[in-house]
Parts: C-alpha cells; sequence; structure tokens
C-alpha cells in the first residue's frame, strides 16, 4: 500500500521539514504489523513527492495467536495492498510530529495552508464513489478516483471495490493527515486490525472539531463500530465458505434486512403485520403461543406486553439471532413472574420438535418464504401435523404488491434470502391445501394498504383446527 | 427356604430394625443393587440415624430407584418398610417401570432385634420402638398381597433367615437365549386354508403329533432345519376355520414348533370361555358357532383345555439376545421385556388416543412412529395392505380374513412370505386395501421420513460407527449443523452422504515447498501400508451425486414424489445447482452415461451415490472468489506496480547506503508484483465461464454405494476403473480422474509418481490424492486417513497467500499443526460410511440422517482452514 503526498507550494521540498523526513535518506520503521518506509522520488522546488510505503506482514499479523483456526481471509487477503486501519496507525507513528504540527525548522510553514495531493494506492470503498465524495468534498478536497477491474479476463465479475484514490486540497498538512487517519478506516469492509477500544476513542477524538458538522457523520461513526463476529458465526461460516449467501455474511446481512425494511417502511408495513398477527391471536383466545421464527423478538415483545399471553416460545434456527432476541428483551433483567412467561428455544421448522406440541396458537410471521420449496412439505407436516396448535397465524409477502416498487419489480424478491415469494392466488392455494390435510379451516386477511389490482403487500392466513379451544 | 426373584424385579425387604435386614440383603444382592434409607441418610446428612431428614432421604431413595429401573436394574430396597404408606409409593414405582414387587418380611423375634440392636452403640431407641415396629409389621402381614405384591416371603425364626437361598428367575417372556430362526406369522383370524398353505410354503411338514394329540388327530407342522413359527395372536374369530387354527397352533406349541402371543380376540373369547358377558361382536359368533357345532360330550372338556392353552400364553416375547419382539398390537421399548397389567394391554390393544374415527373404529396411535428401540417389533392387529415398516418394527398383519393376504417374516432373514386369501371372509369396517391408485403410495417408513424429529440431531450426540467405534458430536456444533441443514440443505431424503474433510501430508522440507508426495508415501508406509493410489486433485467443487435409473427407483429408494431421479450436492448438503432445471439437465446427462456404459445391469442397482469434483471453482465458488480471490488479485495488481514505480524513481535520486537500503526493499517489491500475478495466473487455471452442460465438468472418483452395497471393500483402482468407464460414454461432461497405483517401498516406483506430480502442478494442476490403495486400511493404531493431499507449489498461493514462496515465510508456515485435521477426517470418514451402511440396510432415514449431520457438525469444528 502506498501513500504519496505531493505538493507544488514553492519551494516544494519545504514539504520535507514539514514530515521531518529527509529528502536524501530511504528510511524504515518498525511497526507491530510489518515495517513503513519512507521516500521522495522527486523532491526539487517546484514539485515534491513524499512516499509511505506500507510493507505489512501478510503472514506475521496472523501468527502467534493460537491455534491457526480462524476462516480463510484471515490467510488471504487485501491487507498487504490497501489503506486500512493500518496505514492510520503508521501516520500516526511516523509522521507524529506532521500529524501534531510541529516544526523545528519552519515553524511558519505549519499553519499556512499550501497546495495538497494525497493519493492512496489502493483505498477500498465500501459505498463507491459517491461515498467517497461525500466523504472528502465537504471537507474541502477535489477528489479523483479510478476503480480497479476485479479481474479483466472475467468482465462479467464486475469491478472491484479498489480505487487509486487522489484529495487535493488547499490545506495544512496536519489536517490533511488528520483527515486520512480518521477517514480511510472508513471506507474498508474488513474488521479493523489492531485497532482495540482504546485506539478507537483516540481515533474520534481525533475528529474533533470537524467531525461533528460533517454531513456523513452518523454513517462514518457507524462504521468504526464494526460487527465483532461471535464463535457461533464463525462456526457457521466455516460451513458456509464457498457458498457466501449474502445473509449469511453479517454485514451484508443487515444490508439486506435493511433494504427489505427500508423498502416497507413508508408503509409502516412491519408493525401493521405485528398489529394484525396480535389480533388474531387475541381473537382465538389463545394464552400458550409460540412465535415460529420470532427473529430478533418484535413480536415477542409485544406478546410480552399482554398478560393474556401466560406462555410465550419463541424458536428460532438461528442461535445467534436468539441472542440477539435474547439482549433485546432484556431477559435477563426481567422480574421472575414476567420471565416465567417466556422462553426461547433453537429449534427448526423442518424438524418436528415435540416442545412445540400443544400450544394454543403459532405465529409464523415472514417465514416459510425463507424455506427451501421442497422443505415445504416438512414445515407443513412439523406446524400442523405434530406441534399442531389451535390456531396458526401465518405472514408472507405478496408478489404481485412488489411492483408498486421501483426497484424490486416483478422479477425481483424482497431479500436475497426469500427462497420464493407466492401470489395470492399460489398462497391462498397453498393454504387451502394445508388446511384440508390437517382438518384446518383457513381465512385471510390483508395487511397494508390494498391495491385493486395486485392486492396487500402482505398476505396472511390464520388456520383454526377443528376443535380447538372456543374463541 | 429358596425364594424365586424375577431377575427384573423391586425386591421391598420389611422388618423392624435390628431384623437383620442389610444382612440378608448383603448375602444375596450385589452391594449396588441394595438401597439403604440409612444410607441416605448419611449421604445428606452425614448422620445414617438422623431421623430428621427421613423425608429427604426417600426422596432420594425413590429417585434412584426410579433410574434404576427405568433402566432394566433388579433393585432392593433395604428400609423398615413395616408402614402401608411407606411401601404404597414403592409398589406404585414398580407398576411405572411394569416391574413386579417383591416383598421380604422378616419378622423375627422381638428378642432378637433388641439384642442386635444393642450390640450397635449407634441405635440407643427404646425397646417401645421395636415393639411397634413388629405390630406394624404383623398388622401388614396379610394385606402385602392386596397392595400389588407378587411374591411374597416371610421368615419367622433366625436359623430359617440364614438358609434361605436366593434364585433369580426370568421372566416368562425373556427368551433372549432363543435365536431361531423363526417365522412371525401375523393375524389368522381361523383362516386355517391360508395357514397351511403358509405353513408348507415355508417348509414346514405336517407330521404325527408327538405324544397326546387332540382327539381328532391333527398333525403337527415341524420344520426339518429346525424353524419355529411364531403366531403373532387373534388366531381366533371371523375366519372360516377357527377350532382347526386353534388346534393347529396348539398342537405346534406343545409340539415345540411354534410359540404364541395372545391377541385381543384370543382374550376376548377366554373371557366368554370362563363365563364372563362379553358382547359378541367382531366376528366372535363365527367363533361361538364352531364351538356350540362340537358334539355335546366333549364341548365342555375341549372348553376347558382350550381356556388354560389361552391363559397359558404370555403377553409378548424378546428373542435373540433383544434383537427381536413379537407381540400381537406392539411393544414400545421401556416395556420391552418387563411385566405389568399395562404391558399385557399394551401388547393386546396397542396404544389409542381415546378418539373414535369416522368409522366408529378407536383411533390407534402409532406407536411406532416414536419408537427407537434396538430389538426389532413384529406385530399385527391393524391390517395393512402390505407388511409394514417403520423405525425397526414391522406390522405382518395383512389382512387375510379381509381378503387380502397372510403374511409370514422369515427372520433374520428378514423376508416375506404370503399367501393370498382365498377370498373375503368379512368385511373390512375400515377399508384398508389400496384402491387402485395409478401411483403406489409411499411406504409408512417413508412417509414418516418427511420430517425428521429435532431429538435425534440437536444436543451432544454419540454416534456408533463400524469403522471407528463412537464418534462424539458437540453439542456447539450440532447447533450449527441444524441451522445450515434447516435453511440451506436439500431434502434429507437425498442427503444420504457428506464427504469428509481431508488433511494434507506432513509438511515439506525441501526448498521452495510446503508440501511433496515423499511425505505421503511416507505416512502410509510407516503405517505399514504397501501400495497407495495417486490420483490426480481437480480444483472444483466437492459434489456428491446421487443418481436413480428412473422414477421409479427414485420413489421407491429416496421416497421422491414429484419426479427428481437424483440431486447434486455440495460438501455442506446443499443442492449445487440453484436453478432445478439445470439439475435435471446435469443429472440426465450422468443418468444417460450411467444407462449407455450398461452400469445398472453390472452393479445390479437402479441407483447410485457417487463422490466427485465438479468444475470449474467458479461455477459454484464464484462469490469466494470475487469477494475473496479476485479481490486480492485486484488490490495488489493495482498497487504493487505503483509501489515498484515510485521506488525506481526514488532510486535514481539516493545514492550510496541509502540507495542500497531502498535497493533491498525494491527487489522484495519486485518479487511480490511478479508473485501477485502468479497468484491471479493460479487461480484462473480453475475458472472458465459456464454458458452449457458441455462447460461443466464431473469428475467422480469413488463409487460410494449401490442398492445392497457400499463399496468400502473394493480398492481405490476398482472405483478409478469402473467410473472411468461411465465416463467414456459421456467425455463432455464427465471426466475420468487419472491415477497411479504405487509401490511405497519401491523407490522408481514413487519417483515416477513425484515426476507426474511436479509435471502436473507445474502445468497449473492441483496437486494429488494419495490413498492407501485399499478404501479402508488399518494402520498401527486403527483406521488411518483415508487419503492425504500433496498441493502444487503455485495452488499454494492461493491458500497461503501470494508470497508464501519467500524463505522468510516457508521457514514461518512450516510449523502446522495436522492432528486435529486428521482426527476430523477419521470421524467424519467413519461416519460417511456408517451412513451409506444404514441407508443400504434400508434403516430409517433418521438413522442415516444421524450420521450426516454428524459430519457437517464436525465440518463446523475449528480448524486451520488452510489445511
Amino acid at each position: 500500500m502506498l501513500l504519496t503526498i505531493t505538493t507544488t507550494h514553492r519551494p516544494a521540498d519545504d514539504l520535507a521539514y514539514l514530515l521531518h523526513k529527509h529528502p536524501a535518506r530511504f528510511q524504515s520503521y518498525d511497526l507491530s504489523f510489518g515495517r513503513a518506509h519512507v521516500f521522495y522520488p522527486e523532491a526539487t522546488s517546484e514539485r515534491c513527492r513524499a512516499c509511505l510505503l506500507l510493507d505489512v506482514d501478510a503472514v506475521g499479523t496472523v501468527r502467534g495467536k493460537g491455534d491457526a483456526e480462524g476462516l480463510l481471509d484471515q490467510y488471504v487477503n487485501d491487507r498487504p495492498y490497501v489503506a486500512s486501519s493500518f496505514l492510520s496507525v503508521a501516520l500516526s507513528e511516523v509522521f507524529g510530529s506532521a500529524f501534531q504540527g510541529r516544526c523545528k525548522d519552519r515553524p511558519e510553514l505549519v499553519d499556512v495552508p499550501i497546495p495538497l495531493e494525497a493519493r492512496l494506492d489502493v483505498l477500498p470503498v465500501r459505498g463507491g464513489e459517491r461515498f467517497l465524495r461525500s466523504v472528502f468534498e465537504p471537507l474541502g478536497y477535489e477528489v479523483e478516483a479510478q476503480r480497479h477491474p476485479l479481474d479483466e479476463r472475467f468482465p462479467a465479475w464486475g469491478e472491484s471495490s479498489y480505487y487509486s484514490v487522489a484529495v487535493r486540497a488547499v490545506a495544512k498538512l496536519s489536517d490533511l493527515l488528520t483527515h486520512l487517519y480518521v477517514l480511510v478506516p472508513v471506507f474498508d469492509n474488513a474488521k479493523h486490525y489492531y485497532v482495540g477500544e482504546a485506539e478507537l476513542e483516540k481515533l474520534l477524538s481525533k475528529g474533533s472539531g470537524w467531525l461533528a458538522s460533517h454531513p456523513e457523520r452518523e454513517e462514518i461513526t457507524r462504521r468504526y463500530l464494526k460487527f465483532q463476529p461471535g464463535l457461533y458465526r464463525e462456526a457457521l461460516a466455516r460451513l458456509v465458505r464457498e457458498e457466501t449467501t449474502p445473509d449469511v455474511e453479517a454485514d451484508a446481512s443487515t444490508t439486506c434486512e435493511r433494504a427489505e425494511e427500508v423498502l416497507e417502511r413508508p408503509l409502516s408495513l412491519h408493525e401493521q403485520r405485528i398489529g394484525t398477527v396480535l389480533a388474531a391471536l387475541r381473537s382465538s383466545g389463545a394464552t400458550r403461543v409460540l412465535d415460529l421464527g420470532c427473529g430478533e423478538g418484535k413480536l415477542l415483545r409485544e406478546l410480552l406486553k399482554d398478560a393474556r399471553f401466560e406462555e410465550i416460545v419463541g424458536v428460532d434456527v438461528s442461535i445467534r439471532t436468539l441472542e440477539t432476541a435474547r439482549e433485546r428483551l432484556k431477559l435477563d433483567r426481567l422480574p421472575e413472574r414476567q420471565a416465567a412467561r417466556i422462553k426461547l428455544l433453537h429449534s427448526s421448522l423442518t424438524y418436528r420438535d415435540r416442545r412445540l406440541a400443544g400450544f394454543d396458537a403459532a405465529a409464523v410471521v415472514e417465514v416459510v418464504e425463507h424455506l427451501e420449496p421442497s422443505r415445504l412439505s416438512a414445515f407443513e407436516r412439523a406446524v400442523f401435523e405434530f406441534a399442531r396448535p389451535g390456531t396458526v397465524v401465518l405472514t408472507t409477502p405478496n408478489r404481485e404488491y412488489n411492483v408498486v416498487w421501483e426497484n424490486v419489480g416483478l422479477e425481483t424478491l424482497r431479500h436475497a434470502d426469500h427462497r420464493f415469494e407466492w401470489t395470492r392466488d399460489e398462497f391462498q392455494s397453498w393454504a387451502e391445501g394445508v388446511a384440508a390435510r390437517h382438518g384446518y379451516s383457513v381465512r385471510f386477511l390483508a395487511v397494508g394498504p390494498v391495491d385493486e389490482k395486485l392486492g396487500p403487500p402482505t398476505q396472511t392466513a390464520v388456520f383454526d383446527r377443528a376443535g380447538a379451544l372456543p374463541r | 427356604m429358596t425364594i424365586n426373584i424375577p431377575k427384573l424385579s423391586l425386591v421391598v425387604l420389611v422388618g423392624p430394625s435390628g431384623s437383620g435386614k442389610s444382612t440378608f440383603a448383603r448375602r444375596h444382592f450385589k452391594p449396588t443393587e441394595i438401597l439403604s434409607s440409612d444410607f441416605c441418610r448419611g449421604m445428606i446428612s452425614d448422620d445414617e440415624n438422623d431421623q430428621t431428614v427421613t423425608r429427604e432421604a426417600f426422596e432420594v431413595l425413590h429417585y434412584v430407584a426410579a433410574k434404576r429401573l427405568a433402566l432394566g436394574r433388579l433393585t432392593v430396597i433395604d428400609a423398615t418398610n413395616v408402614q402401608p404408606e411407606a411401601r404404597k409409593p414403592l409398589v406404585e414405582l414398580a407398576r411405572d417401570y411394569h416391574v413386579l414387587p417383591v416383598a421380604v418380611v422378616l419378622d423375627l423375634p422381638e428378642r432378637v432385634c433388641r439384642d442386635r440392636n444393642a450390640a450397635r452403640g449407634d441405635r440407643d431407641f427404646g425397646a417401645h420402638v421395636i415393639r411397634n415396629q413388629r405390630s406394624q409389621l404383623r398388622r401388614s402381614l396379610r394385606d402385602l398381597r392386596r397392595e400389588g405384591f407378587r411374591h411374597v416371603y416371610v421368615f419367622h425364626a433366625p436359623e430359617q433367615l440364614d438358609a434361605a437361598v436366593v434364585e433369580r428367575t426370568p421372566l416368562w417372556n425373556d427368551k433372549r437365549d432363543d435365536h431361531g430362526p423363526f417365522d412371525l406369522i401375523g393375524d389368522v383370524h381361523g383362516c386355517c386354508d391360508e395357514l397351511e398353505t403358509l405353513l408348507l410354503r415355508l417348509g414346514y411338514v405336517p407330521t404325527p403329533a408327538p405324544g397326546v394329540a387332540l382327539a381328532d388327530g391333527a398333525p403337527c407342522y415341524v420344520h426339518p432345519g429346525g424353524r419355529r413359527a411364531i403366531f403373532l395372536g387373534d388366531l381366533v374369530d371371523r375366519g372360516p376355520r377357527v377350532l382347526d387354527t386353534l388346534r393347529l397352533v396348539k398342537t405346534m406349541v406343545e409340539g415345540g414348533s411354534a410359540l404364541c402371543v395372545p391377541g385381543n380376540h384370543d382374550m376376548k373369547l377366554l373371557d366368554k370361555l370362563r363365563g364372563k358377558n362379553v358382547r359378541i361382536t367382531h366376528g366372535l359368533a363365527n367363533t361361538l358357532a364352531e364351538i356350540d357345532a362340537l358334539p355335546d360330550g366333549t364341548r365342555a372338556s375341549y372348553c376347558n383345555g382350550l381356556a388354560s392353552f389361552l391363559d397359558a400364553l404370555v403377553s409378548h416375547y424378546v428373542l435373540d439376545d433383544g434383537k427381536l419382539v413379537a407381540a400381537h398390537a406392539g411393544m414400545k421399548e421401556e416395556m420391552q421385556g418387563r411385566g405389568s397389567g399395562k404391558v399385557r394391554a399394551f401388547a393386546l390393544y396397542g396404544e389409542t388416543t381415546g378418539e373414535t374415527d369416522e368409522f366408529g373404529l378407536p383411533v390407534r396411535f402409532n406407536w411406532a412412529s416414536e419408537y427407537r428401540g434396538r430389538a426389532l417389533v413384529v406385530y399385527g392387529h391393524t391390517p395393512v395392505p402390505e407388511p409394514d415398516r417403520l423405525n425397526n418394527t414391522v406390522n405382518v398383519d395383512t389382512g387375510c380374513v379381509f381378503g387380502g393376504k397372510l403374511t409370514a417374516l422369515r427372520y433374520p432373514e428378514d423376508e416375506f412370505v404370503s399367501v393370498p386369501a382365498a377370498r373375503v371372509y368379512c368385511e373390512p369396517s375400515r377399508p384398508f386395501l389400496a384402491t387402485a391408485e395409478a401411483e403406489p403410495p409411499l411406504s409408512t417408513q417413508q412417509a414418516h421420513d418427511q420430517t425428521l424429529d429435532a431429538d435425534d440431531v440437536l444436543g451432544k450426540r454419540i454416534i456408533p460407527t463400524r469403522l471407528r467405534g463412537s464418534v462424539t458430536i458437540r453439542a456447539e456444533n450440532a447447533a450449527a449443523a441444524l441451522e445450515v441443514m434447516s435453511r440451506f440443505a436439500a431434502d434429507p431424503r437425498w442427503l444420504i452422504y457428506l464427504p469428509p474433510t481431508m488433511s494434507p501430508c506432513e509438511t515439506s522440507r525441501e526448498e521452495g515447498l510446503l508440501e511433496h508426495p515423499a511425505e505421503a508415501f511416507a505416512y502410509y508406509r510407516d503405517e505399514g501400508v504397501p501400495r497407495v493410489v495417486c490420483e490426480e486433485k481437480h480444483m472444483g467443487s466437492r459434489a456428491v451425486v446421487v443418481a436413480c435409473r428412473d422414477e421409479a427407483a427414485a420413489r421407491e429408494r429416496f421416497g421422491a414424489t414429484t419426479g427428481e431421479c437424483g440431486v447434486v450436492v455440495t460438501r455442506t448438503g446443499r443442492r449445487f445447482f440453484s436453478d432445478d432445471a439445470l439439475e435435471r439437465a446435469f443429472l440426465n446427462r450422468v443418468r444417460a452415461a450411467l444407462s449407455a456404459s450398461d452400469f445398472w445391469t453390472r452393479l445390479d442397482s437402479a441407483w447410485a451415490c457417487l463422490d466427485c469434483e465438479l468444475m470449474p471453482w467458479s461455477a459454484k465458488a464464484q462469490e469466494l472468489l470475487r469477494t475473496q480471490y479476485a479481490a486480492v488479485g485486484s488490490a495488489g495488481s493495482a498497487a504493487l506496480p505503483r509501489a515498484v514505480g515510485a521506488l525506481a524513481e526514488a532510486a535514481a535520486r539516493l545514492a550510496g547506503d541509502e540507495r542500497a537500503k531502498l535497493a533491498e526493499v525494491e527487489a522484495k517489491y519486485r518479487l511480490r508484483s511478479d508473485n501477485i500475478d502468479r497468484f491471479v495466473a493460479a487461480y484462473r487455471h480453475y475458472c472458465w465461464t459456464v454458458e452449457t452442460l458441455d462447460d461443466l465438468k464431473l469428475a467422480p472418483f469413488h463409487l460410494l454405494a449401490v442398492e445392497g452395497r457400499v463399496h468400502t471393500d473394493m480398492d481405490h483402482a476398482w472405483h478409478m476403473e469402473t467410473l472411468a468407464e461411465v465416463c467414456r460414454a459421456d467425455p463432455g461432461l464427465l471426466l475420468a480422474t487419472r491415477y497411479q497405483v504405487v509401490d511405497v517401498t519401491d523407490e522408481a516406483s514413487q519417483a515416477a509418481a513425484v515426476a507426474w506430480w511436479h509435471d502436473h502442478t507445474a502445468r497449473g494442476g492441483e496437486g494429488m490424492v494419495v490413498k492407501p490403495l485399499d478404501f479402508t486400511a488399518k494402520g498401527r493404531r486403527g483406521l488411518i486417513q483415508p487419503a492425504v493431499k500433496c498441493r502444487g507449489r503455485e495452488y499454494l498461493r492461493i491458500i497461503y497467500g501470494p508470497d508464501y514462496t519467500t524463505s522468510e515465510n516457508l521457514e514461518r508456515l512450516r510449523s502446522r499443526g495436522l492432528g486435529r485435521k486428521r482426527a476430523l477426517a477419521i470421524g467424519e470418514f467413519a461416519l460417511g460410511v456408517e451412513g451409506l451402511e444404514r441407508f443400504v440396510r434400508r434403516e430409517p432415514l433418521r438413522r442415516v440422517h444421524e450420521c450426516v449431520f454428524g459430519v457437517l457438525a464436525l465440518e463446523s469444528e475449528p480448524v486451520d482452514p488452510r489445511l
């Protein structure tokens, strides 16, 4: 990874004083992750270019940390070639004085804005050129970015997220270095190596004065707080190494969850869905209820608020999701009586589970569309034949409605992990079949604004078992 | 006095303090069989005589007793038990676990008890205590049987007690020592014509009955090979020749060529014979009419004889070391070999839900759907059109009297022999014969297997395997596997195998290399293996292919109902193709090649399971390639030339030491720049664009299993040759794997293989896999690695990074531990083979799935992914 700082200030080679690095030398520094070299390909009074070359020891950075048992990307990755949090560390260690605006030999230069260009070869930009510009331009930089292809042999694979980036401004060197220090890790998609809690604090403190008024401050801050993968997620990731689904990757997953949420937000569809499900559960007279595929517990939270639900069981196939639900619902801190009403179970809806038998009602909210179509029959039997609750309230997207959204349309699904989405006809004939096969009656409810031709965005079926408890 | 107690019973000692209960118990029972209330007191309070903890002590005692009885262990309760309220929970406990309660009463003189207590320093209670206990005991004596004790033994004198002998007798139903062979015959219901035909067909020969035959001299059917028939009850009612049937069976049972368990109809007849008021329904009238037709003079004695025959029938039998259970309506695992009213009722009627169906008949609860026992349970009672297997149970009542057939199961051969009914003797109240439908229905087991039980996979599991004993799956790994299985995996019915992980060879010390075939050869040589096979290692994605000859085979063997003829899954059980049509087209090509090479006939199977590599790598791993390999290549190719350029410019400006320092770094960066090009070249070897099926290449290398056989007994050369023949049938899609057999004790043979490896890897090949020639090989300490890989120098750049080849990096990378990876490889291999063997034996799907799930769970173990 190469950072090149160029100035055309006259005399340009004053840059060497500002950086405290002699232009006739080749200097190397030992850093925790490898080495950094500083040298000048050009140093005249018209133009001066200083280079900071990071020599990241890819093998060394992963050794000596217990058993080598991480994921493959820990070993073969872009770290040696890209500007990342390593660069921030190097900047502060190698250009410490320049950073702090100290210059023994040319103290008057420190506070003078001079024409500067910083060039990064290469910067991984998560969020694309638009985000790149939205981060640097408000700070007064002119941005030039050249995107590199993933592999010119396979154009179908698309572009890479790597850019050669040059930012130019008439600015104080210390400001330029501070901006790079704080902003470079923001673009990076990987977790920040070697940036511990304390360093994070330090990093943010560097932003004082300009970060607070930056229009992208929220996004910049959020990106620092990277998700720390738990052991469980790593175990899971090992299994899907070659078959990465966006949903499995935590980041991507939040992105897709968010995509669906964003899509549906103007309709406040989510709240309406929960409302409809609650109404149907209440109407059934159920007191012991299951939330099958409870996710992070949005429905559970509402069920807990209503004392008529005496026994509430949330079920999910993902342990990580259940952990999140446990935290969000603050289960560990609930008063004993409240806590006794709710239980979270790790289980699967394609296996039968005797712990799920004998409940009054079950909610299956936005779950079936995440199952492979070939597993629907196993789901059907697990729920309607074995668990056999008195009432089942089941919601799923109405595919017909997708055309209402510009960026979805008829051919696309709302979420990357959806294996299918049903039209109203498809859903109703499936639901009626299920009801007939297992001795249930079924009725349908609309959730969200009903389009005359396309129906509602979410469709709901309420199944009642013949001979189940009276309403 | 000799006291006989059933082998499995709850022995309750009854006697006052000092009567010698503990001494008696110690003399006749194992220390672990005895539960003493005093010991329980001591266990929780440090004082065996602390009467204030009596309640808690008995809770402990009952809890432990319950665990023992559940496990089928004889248990002796050493406590005074002189009060009925103390004995009541013990009798209930015995009932709960279907064991017989036995009371042994020590009614010794008061003086004896007092003297004994006096001799012990820790028992200083007054004489009135013993007096009270004795009087309570005496009052209890006559009630013990009414309380539910099946055997009561009373001792009055110390000498009597000293002379006592305890004999443990097996229960009537315990015929574990009888190993057959047997022919288990379903409900006859008076269809004696069909029964006679069936017995003849089974090879039984009518011979004059030994000893005192029945008045009419019915012959005794005897099998010259010593086989015995087991009649599963319901001999009587509905059919045309009830009494003939009874005579025939009775003669065989008395002559020792048959066993018989009672059916509900037989027991209802017994009630009638004993004068009880029973409703004459469900065909009992036929039986009674036959009895009425007997001559007046012999009727009464006939009925007496019949009643005592029926009365002596034992509810069910446990046979052949506990591997076989015979009962009329079935027998759940926890009741097998036990005796109680509930056991008998279950044997006669099975379980019902309490509801009635639209025909007014009780709705049966299918106990077999929850059956997990080791013993094969053979039963009848509920007529089914065909013998019905489910979870190691089989119903052989094929409704002869309703016009079906009379069926026998030959054991241990596990074959059915049937004789069709000559006609419909009785109209069933609920139709049971399938109406001629277009498609044969799935078997009960297949229908059951559509939904597997989470209980069978979750939590810590210990899976026994033939090859390697028990393999343990940790609960956390099972949890991870559950998510992957539920969200991504193919239908478990197709998922009969997942491949094991593979370890590399030990690390090479050769200049510039991490891996070299010499280490693989040495590994097998050191384990005593003389010959190995070296197979070209393809670089694509692992694929397990199950292919069926036709839809019928897919339906019959895999329970497929939607016209699929096979499946292609990845190493984590996920369908390889997300497009159903593409999968079908792909499988059709594979199936066509199998047919064209006459595979189905040669292997005598309608399906096959193949372990393969599917290329290109980019077909499945595109996401990985894009986000990791191409990304690294792109970043490096963009950044490194810039760095080299800047360094070169600076070099021109510097002099002396500074220039020398720079030159060293510049050289390093030039090398890196070359290495990133090599890295990109390495992964590109395994990528190409797929537009048609012919752009895919499938290289099968194990012919894992076909009907009736898992090919672990065939060596790898056989696998290679057999598969090569299939590949020749479609060279557009199928790729035969190149291989060499190497003698690891012969230098030249090894050198040839090493040269081959060098040549192959130099041209971009991934490397080779070295396997012992035999599919499963044992070494010095049991099972050894089924395969190790030797990867090429360039390929390893993808794994260890573009610059791994610098001597400084190689030196550090050489210290890698293979132990964990190798332990996983062996465990997963054993599980994979176990799953296939279970599938081939037609075991219930949950038993196959347990192994497949186990492989997936083990794959989530943390291990260095570069190995």
